[in-house]
C-alpha cells in the first residue's frame, strides 16, 4: 500500500562500549504503517539501516517486560507503543533511564535481578506442611489481598520512572517492594517479620519520597507505589510495637 | 577480557526532564509555605507573651501591603499543597474495603478534599464569630 508509506524520523541514544566514550543520538527515516509500533521501528532499523542496534524483546504483547525503553522521555513498553502516535513529528528512543547502560538501548538489570532474589519472592510456609494434608484453602478476600501485585512482569519500567532509585542505585525500589508486598500479603506465606529486614534497611522503603511516578508508568496496573508505602506504614509499626513484643525483623 | 563498560547517566537536572517531576518538584516545595505561615503564625505567639504594644505591633504589621500580598501567595500555596496532599493520598494508604469492594482512589482524593474544605469553613466561622 504506497498511500500508507509514511516516514517517521527515530532519533536513537546509541552506545558501542568498544568505540564510544558517551551515548550519542543517530536518525533514522523509516517507513512505517499503522500497526506498527515502536518495537518494530526498531527493528526495522536493525534490519535495514545498522544491524548492530542492540535492544532486548521477546513477546510483542505487553506480557514478556522485555521492550522497555524511554519513548520521548517517558518509560514505556516499545511494543504497545505505536508510531502513527508520534507521527509527523520525530520519536525519540533511548535505553531506560537510572540503570546503567550495557549497549544502545540495553541496559544492566543485574542489580535489579539481585533485589528480586533478596526479597525472597516465593511463598515460605507458615508452618510445615505434608502432602496428606492437602491443599491450601483461600477464601476470594484472601486471594484479593495480594492479586494486584502479582500482575508485575518486571519490565523495571517503575525504576526507570524513580528518581530515587536514580539517585540512589542501592534502593530495593518499587517491582522488587510490590513483589515482597504479594508474597506478604499471601495467606499462605509466613516471611513477613523476616522481609522486613529489607522494609526497614537503609536500602529499603524510606528512600521512596511518593513521587508516584512508578505506579503511573506500570503497564500492569500493579501500583507498585501502594505497595511501597504500605510499607512504611508497616516498618513503622514493626519499629514502634517491638518495644511492645519482640519478635521478628526488628528483635 | 570482557569489553563491558556500563555506561552511567547523570541525575544531574533530572527534575525537569519531565513534567510530572517538575509537578513533584512544585508540590513538595509549597510545604515551605506552609511552614513560612505557621512560623508567621508562631511570631505572633511570640509577640502576644510580650506584651500588648508588641502584640499590636504585630497586628498592625500584619495589616502592611506587603504582609497582605505574602498571606494570599501563603493561601495560594498552601490550597495547591492541600489538593496535591489528597491527590497522592490513595498511593500511601492500605487499601480499604467498603461492602466487600475496594475503595477508588477518588472516592479517598474527594474524601480527604471535602475533610480540609469542612474543616477550613469550620474554622474561618469560629474566628469569625470571636472576631465579632
Amino acid at each position: 500500500m504506497p498511500d500508507s508509506q509514511r516516514i517517521i524520523e527515530i532519533e536513537v541514544l546509541r552506545y558501542n562500549p568498544e568505540s564510544d566514550k558517551e551515548p550519542h543520538l543517530e536518525v533514522y527515516k523509516v517507513p512505517f504503517s499503522d500497526d506498527m509500533s515502536v518495537l518494530q521501528g526498531a527493528q526495522y532499523i536493525k534490519d535495514h539501516f545498522d544491524g548492530s542496534l542492540t535492544f532486548r524483546w521477546s513477546c510483542r504483547m505487553a506480557i514478556c517486560g522485555s521492550c522497555g525503553m524511554m519513548i520521548n522521555g517517558i518509560p514505556k513498553l516499545s511494543c504497545e507503543t505505536f508510531l502513527r502516535d508520534y507521527f509527523p513529528n520525530r520519536i525519540r528512543i533511548e535505553a531506560m533511564a537510572n540503570f546503567p547502560i550495557e549497549k544502545d538501548l540495553v541496559v544492566d538489570l543485574s542489580g535489579f535481578i539481585e533485589k528480586l532474589e533478596s526479597i525472597q519472592p516465593y511463598i515460605i510456609p507458615r508452618e510445615p506442611r505434608s502432602l496428606d494434608q492437602g491443599e491450601y484453602i483461600q477464601s476470594p478476600e484472601q486471594f484479593n489481598a495480594y492479586i494486584q501485585f502479582t500482575s508485575c512482569i518486571n519490565c523495571t519500567l517503575c525504576y526507570a520512572a524513580c528518581p530515587q532509585f536514580g539517585l540512589n542505585p542501592d534502593f530495593i525500589g518499587p517491582a522488587a517492594i510490590a513483589l515482597l508486598h504479594r508474597y506478604n500479603m499471601d495467606s499462605r506465606d509466613g516471611a513477613a517479620a523476616e522481609r522486613m529486614e529489607l522494609v526497614a534497611a537503609e536500602e529499603g522503603v524510606f528512600n521512596c519520597s511518593a513521587v508516584g511516578y512508578c505506579s503511573e508508568v506500570c503497564p500492569k496496573h500493579v501500583d507498585p507505589a501502594n505497595a511501597v508505602n504500605i510499607n512504611k506504614t508497616n516498618a513503622a509499626k514493626d519499629y514502634f510495637l517491638r518495644f511492645l513484643s519482640p519478635k521478628g525483623g526488628s528483635k | 577480557m570482557s569489553k563491558r563498560r556500563p555506561y552511567v547517566r547523570s541525575m544531574d537536572g533530572w527534575w525537569k526532564k519531565n513534567p510530572f517531576y517538575v509537578e513533584y518538584m512544585i508540590h513538595e516545595s509549597t510545604a515551605l509555605f506552609v511552614a513560612a505561615y505557621a512560623f508567621t503564625l508562631l511570631v505572633g505567639l511570640v509577640r502576644l507573651g510580650q506584651g500588648e504594644v508588641a502584640w499590636n505591633g504585630w497586628l498592625e504589621a500584619m495589616k502592611s501591603p506587603l504582609s497582605l500580598i505574602c498571606h494570599v501567595v501563603f493561601l495560594l500555596a498552601i490550597m495547591y499543597h492541600t489538593y496535591t496532599w489528597f491527590k497522592i493520598m490513595p498511593i500511601t494508604l492500605p487499601p480499604i474495603i467498603v461492602g466487600g469492594k475496594k475503595v477508588g482512589p477518588e472516592v479517598i482524593t474527594g474524601s480527604g478534599l471535602l475533610a480540609a474544605v469542612v474543616a477550613s469553613v469550620f474554622m474561618l466561622g469560629l474566628v469569625w464569630r470571636i472576631a465579632q
